[in-house]
């Protein structure tokens, strides 16, 4: 029996969105390197849309592929429904991720709603 | 596919299997049994006790088949707690990176009002004899050391340890689960009154194990019943995997120098070239280190995606990472040699085989750096290391 589900496999192998925005106007990282995650989460939004986004994780197999579908979840949608988006939202997409590795899909939620929290304090826009 | 994870466990070898094989079609009798059909299983069980027995320098009566190396650790230090509270003596020193199988026998020691000391492994995985010394005081029923780490592939000064130990009249047990088969052991010049060992780490099946325990010392029995092993280990013996251990140990025994000087030619070419990743560092000392494992960590990456990204290429490996223990703490044997959590997420152990060839190795070492590299690509550690705002530990 493989560790992860193909879709998380597929995602960790070819990860979507990898890399930095060098004008993000939105920014959040979380975790830390004591237990081996961190996940930073890079947004431009221009017009209440997430017009890019881009992650940088370092972490497991399944935080990268969580990182990668939380990003694909939410580009090209308005913020206000990126701001809903939940682990379970990511974990479902992902087929699932063993019981022991949901924590990285909590991260990848942390981290969007932290860059999104960064928006509002740079912008004083209220989502 | 290279499989570099000879630690967890090897391949059986072509005389293991044959020797098992024809046991399991032809020598299936029971060895109590007074037939002779049964006897002649009992003779194969007592080519192989004298088989093992002579690896090590010990005598055929001194060995305890079992079901592996975490049984024979477990039966060896409950036996010497039990003797120690005979005495009153209720004090057990060992080392901080020990396997599993004796911390938490250990702990569970403690709990029944035990006390343990863990030595200190040092920066290079070595323990230091005066250190045993000192540790020994007049309560202490036993020393437990390994003989060589299963993470780090350090190997202890067991005879000067084991010296020690005779000198202030201290039972002396090491696994040496790691080191048989791979290194020179003998009983009497290591001055160990018992050892663990297990049967596939060195080519043989999973599932057995041996327990020497020398002459003199009262053993506890783990599991009760018949009186197989001397009445030790009762339980009908696993006589076609016991035969193909002992076939297995007597066959590494006598190629182990032309295996080893080949497989540490091999260990140390790896070395050096993952040596050349940046912001890398080998886990434990170069030279008293087993043949054939190699341990680093990687600065700004995190172990499991390292070993996923290498089964892709082919390679077998393990890391020390949380993510692979299943807890959230990275290797306890990492820690102990005083890695902090950062870098030791970031660890990668290849224990190589006899058998790797050089092509193999630069195979290796190219992979590893390609990954390694990629991994860093997108790492925010990486990125802060790079840009100063974190400083680099490696």
């Amino acid at each position: 029996m493989a560790l992860y589900s193909e879709k998380v496999m597929e995602h960790f192998r070819n990860p979507r969105n990898v890399g930095v925005i060098e004008d993000a106007n939105g920014i959040g990282e979380v975790g830390n390197a004591k237990c081996g995650d961190i996940m930073k989460m890079y947004l431009k939004i221009e017009d209440d849309i997430i017009q890019d986004v881009k992650f940088e994780t370092f972490g497991c197999g399944s935080a990268i592929a969580s990182s990668s579908m939380a990003t694909e979840l939410i580009k090209g949608k308005p913020v206000s429904e990126a701001m809903k988006l939940t682990n379970k939202a990511v974990a479902e997409a992902l087929d699932g991720l063993p019981a022991y590795k949901m924590h990285c899909s909590v991260l990848a939620e942390e981290a969007i709603q932290s860059a999104l929290e960064d928006y509002q304090n740079r912008t004083g826009k209220k989502i | 596919m290279i499989y570099a994870d000879n630690a967890a466990t090897t391949k059986m070898s072509a005389a293991a299997i044959e020797t098992m094989t024809s046991l399991l079609n032809e020598t299936w009798g029971n060895p109590s049994s007074l037939y002779g059909f049964g006897q002649k299983a009992k003779e194969v069980l007592e080519s192989a006790r004298e088989k093992v027995a002579a690896v090590i320098g010990a005598q055929p009566r001194d060995i305890i088949f079992t079901s592996g190396g975490s049984e024979a650790d477990n039966q060896a230090i409950l036996s010497a707690a039990a003797l120690g509270r005979q005495k009153g003596k209720m004090h057990i020193v060992s080392s901080a990176f020990e396997h599993h199988a004796v911390l938490h026998t250990l702990k569970k020691l403690e709990k029944e009002g035990f006390e343990v000391t863990l030595l200190d492994v040092h920066e290079d995985g070595l323990i230091r004899v005066p250190e045993v010394e000192e540790a020994i005081r007049d309560d202490t029923c036993l020393v437990t050391i390994m003989y060589a780490n299963n993470e780090i592939g350090t190997i202890q000064p067991i005879r000067e340890i084991g010296a020690v130990c005779r000198k202030k009249n201290v039972l002396f047990h090491t696994d040496a689960v790691q080191a048989i088969g791979h290194i020179s052991i003998d009983v009497d010049r290591d001055n160990i009154d018992m050892l663990s060992a297990s049967g596939h780490k060195f080519h043989g099946p999973k599932g057995t194990g041996f327990l020497y325990v020398r002459k003199g010392i009262l053993i506890s029995n783990l599991i009760e019943g018949g009186a197989q092993e001397r009445g030790k280990r009762a339980g009908t013996e696993n006589v076609p995997g016991i035969a193909a251990m002992a076939a297995a140990l007597e066959e590494v025994s006598a190629n182990m120098e032309r295996n080893t000087t080949h497989q540490r030619e091999m260990r140390d070419r790896l070395i050096a070239g993952l040596k050349q990743i940046p912001h890398s560092a080998l886990n434990g000392d170069e030279t008293n280190r087993l043949p054939g494992n190699v341990n680093f960590c990687f600065e700004g990456i995190e172990g499991e995606s390292l070993l996923l990204l290498l089964d892709d290429k082919g390679i077998e490996a393990s890391s020390g990472s949380a993510c692979t223990s299943g807890s959230l703490d990275p290797s306890h044997v990492l820690l102990a040699i005083g890695r902090v959590h950062d870098v030791a997420h970031g660890s990668l152990r290849l224990s190589i085989g006899e058998e790797i060839t050089e092509e193999e190795v630069d195979y290796l070492i190219r992979s590893v750096t390609e990954v390694v590299e990629y991994l860093r690509s997108f790492s925010p550690i990486w990125r802060d290391l790079m840009t100063g705002k974190k400083e680099f530990i490696l």
